[in-house]
């Protein structure tokens, strides 16, 4: 136990700040203010991997550990769409995955937002549309915000997320709306 | 295997490897994997490959490894109609390699199982993509097939299906459990799911740009499948790296390795109910990531390796810093590893939980890094070292007690041999050139590449068409062979330690479905 706690103080805080959202994602459309109000400060997400290669799913992983500790920001990652703010979906939509994903896009509750991530996530990426990859996953929901890159860095992630809720903006409800 | 005593004829075949070529009927197949089986050999790959263009009808490659190296055995089926022998009587593992084959190209075993295993009703049963005409209609909707699951049926059984979609951040697949109370009494696999046909868009691509797909067969791993790609490709046009290139693959190859054990460690005491191993393992993670960003240009070194060589030089500093990393990584693990091994309510979960002895791992052909936690003493960088192995002396790393503690401790003592190897690199690398130019790859020859990613043994086989284009490029991971295990690891466990069972194999779904 000793060892553990020694551990965990020479570990120290390795948390770094959050970045701001960036310019330079892609937004598909623009978040609405009822939304925010509806979300307030916390955040659900459900990650959906609808066919990657796991590439994004590592960087995904990673936005956990406590560089990027995301959880700090008042974001969790959750079980299961009922429960969920934010589908963050990797890509390409593979046609074996499309039914899973609405469904699971169906089971989240309104209002919800929807991020693609990475190159396939976004365009279909270097596998395209195919037989069996329906690319894009606006192709199969609708989607709110565009992450790109192969795989997007933890950072990019972040800042991709925090447009979508619009963190930039001082938070529109007070806290404690959110469970009336 | 000495073939000529058998009656066959093996060739030379391009590969990174020690590898031959050896046509065969039917019946030269079946017993080449039964002699291969009783002289300790294992079962590799199977894939087909439609050659009517070529006159050839259809053509199914089967290769098996046994102490000499590959054997590529192609057999040629004349029509859709022949069929092949059961080979999963040998090889259980090569059960769902058949039935892929079929619901890709449309050539059948003559297995009893014929259940499908790609397919999933997303496209017509009759019609098989990998075929040179096919052609897909956007009118073909996301279809659901009802999968014939088997049912174990009694007092108190009942069934809990898990996925596609899973509770965590993980890729997409199907788990059937037949329980009674909490114990597993039963765990079928489907898988498919992550299906975006990857073998179909290689054969549209360049030979020259292919690496970049098989990078991204599985993202965890694509230092292996660039290297595994870019070996193939360099023996069918006889091409050489320079040596800087092969010392640099192998510093990103054992980078990979390292931060795939470091992630894993942290998700199995995670996993373990220790959030303590997950926030100080993936720490380290981190750290590694980041020094990859500078060394290779990418966190997780993709694109780094190329067809020739590497796409960019890894500058003195970043070795330097690499070098550094190495030394504080080492302290750090062997602390955290002293506190996994001395936290009773960890090991509580990690002893003879998840168990497959050295005996059952041999007959259903484990491999990679859960075979060498099961006794399959196998890795190839010792048994066929290429370059720079060769000059690096790699320990092999075994244990024999098969359950999540064996595989927990394999990956430390391969973090700690792989840190040996960082730092043996980044000392003895060579100066010169990163990459040589590739010349136009002859059309129709077969080359293999073959490298010991993280997870076991990467298997890229490859022929060129004309122009250099890509005629057929099957990506064989490890999973192949070590899915079929875990719902043998299962039985008899309790329902809770499937996901610390499950994340001890951490087997890939994207480079199974492909």
């Amino acid at each position: 136990m000793l060892q553990i706690l020694r551990q965990i103080a020479k570990t120290g805080t390795r948390t770094e700040p959050a970045p701001a959202p960036d310019g330079e994602m892609v937004v598909v459309a623009r978040l609405q203010e009822t939304i925010l109000k509806t979300l307030g400060r916390a955040l659900t997400i459900r990650q959906v991997d609808a066919g990657s290669c796991n590439g994004c799913e590592l960087e995904i992983h990673a936005l956990g550990n406590p560089y990027y500790n995301i959880e700090g920001l008042g974001i969790r990652f959750v079980a299961s769409p009922r429960h969920a703010d934010m589908l963050l979906v990797t890509g390409p939509v593979s046609k074996h995955m499309a039914i899973a994903l609405q469904r699971t896009y169906d089971a989240t509750p309104d209002p919800k937002l929807v991020v693609a991530v990475g190159d396939c996530g976004c365009s279909g990426g270097i596998f395209g549309e195919s037989y069996a990859s329906l690319g894009r996953v606006a192709n199969v929901i609708p989607v709110d915000v565009e992450i790109p890159g192969c795989p997007p860095t933890p950072t990019a992630l972040l800042q991709g997320i925090l447009a979508a809720i619009g963190n930039a903006a001082p938070p529109p409800v007070a806290a404690g709306t959110a469970t009336d | 295997m000495d073939l000529s005593r058998l009656g066959l004829a093996a060739a030379a075949l391009p590969s990174g490897v020690p590898a031959r070529r050896c046509p065969v009927d039917a019946i030269g197949l079946l017993t080449a994997c039964r002699v291969t089986w009783e002289q300790g050999g294992q079962l590799v790959a199977l894939w087909g490959c439609d050659e009517r263009d070529r006159d050839r009808g259809y053509a199914l490659n089967v290769v098996l490894q046994d102490r000499d190296g590959l054997t590529l055995f192609e057999h040629t089926l004349p029509t859709s109609e022949s069929t092949y022998p059961d080979l999963s009587v040998v090889f259980p593992a090569a059960n769902r390699m058949q039935r892929a084959a079929f619901d890709l190209l449309g050539i059948a075993s003559e297995a009893e199982d014929q259940r499908p295993w790609v397919w999933q009703a997303s496209w017509p049963i009759d019609h098989y993509p990998l075929r040179r005409d096919f052609e897909a209609s956007p009118n073909w909707q996301p279809g659901q097939e009802e999968y014939p699951f088997v049912r174990v049926e009694g007092d108190g059984v009942h069934e809990i299906p898990v996925g596609p979609v899973h509770a965590g951040i993980i890729e997409p697949g199907h788990f059937r459990f037949q329980i009674v109370g909490e114990k597993v009494l039963r765990l079928e696999e489907r898988l498919g799911f992550a299906h975006k046909g990857i073998e179909k868009r290689f054969e549209a691509m360049q030979a020259a740009t292919g690496h970049r797909l098989a990078g991204r067969v599985s993202g965890d791993s694509t230092v292996a499948y660039a290297w595994a790609y870019a070996q193939a490709l360099e023996a069918i046009a006889g091409v050489s790296p320079p040596p800087r290139a092969h010392w640099l693959r192998a510093l990103a190859l054992e980078r990979e390795r390292i931060a795939n054990h470091l992630g894993d460690l942290g998700y199995l005491g995670n996993n373990g109910g220790f959030a303590f191993g997950l926030a100080q393992f993936s720490c380290l993670k981190e750290q590694v990531l980041r020094t990859n960003l500078a060394a290779f240009g990418h966190r997780l070194a993709m694109d780094f390796v190329a067809p020739g060589g590497v796409a960019r030089d890894v500058a003195p500093e970043s070795a330097a810093a690499i070098r550094d990393e190495c030394a504080m990584l080492e302290r750090e693990i062997r602390i955290l590893r002293g506190i996994y091994d001395e936290h009773d309510g960890l090991q509580d979960r990690f002893r003879a939980c998840g168990v497959v002895t050295p005996a059952l791992a041999a007959q259903l052909g484990l491999t990679g890094l859960a075979g060498r936690a099961s006794g399959q003493a196998r890795d190839l960088r010792c048994d066929f070292p290429a370059a720079p192995y060769d000059m690096l002396a790699v320990r092999k790393v075994t244990a024999e007690g098969g359950d999540v503690a064996a595989r927990v401790a394999a990956r430390f003592d391969e973090a700690f041999e792989s840190l040996r190897l960082v730092c043996a690199i980044v000392d003895a690398l060579p100066d010169g050139d990163t990459a040589v130019p590739m010349a136009e790859p002859p059309a129709h020859r077969k080359g293999l590449g073959y490298v010991e990613g993280w997870r076991g043994p990467v298997l890229v086989a490859l022929e060129c068409g004309p122009k250099g284009t890509i005629y057929r490029c099957h990506p064989h991971d490890p999973s192949w062979s070590n899915w079929p295990v875990l719902e043998h690891a299962v039985i008899g466990n309790i329902v809770p330690d499937f996901p610390l069972i499950n994340k001890s194999f951490n087997l890939t779904y994207s480079g199974h479905d492909l």
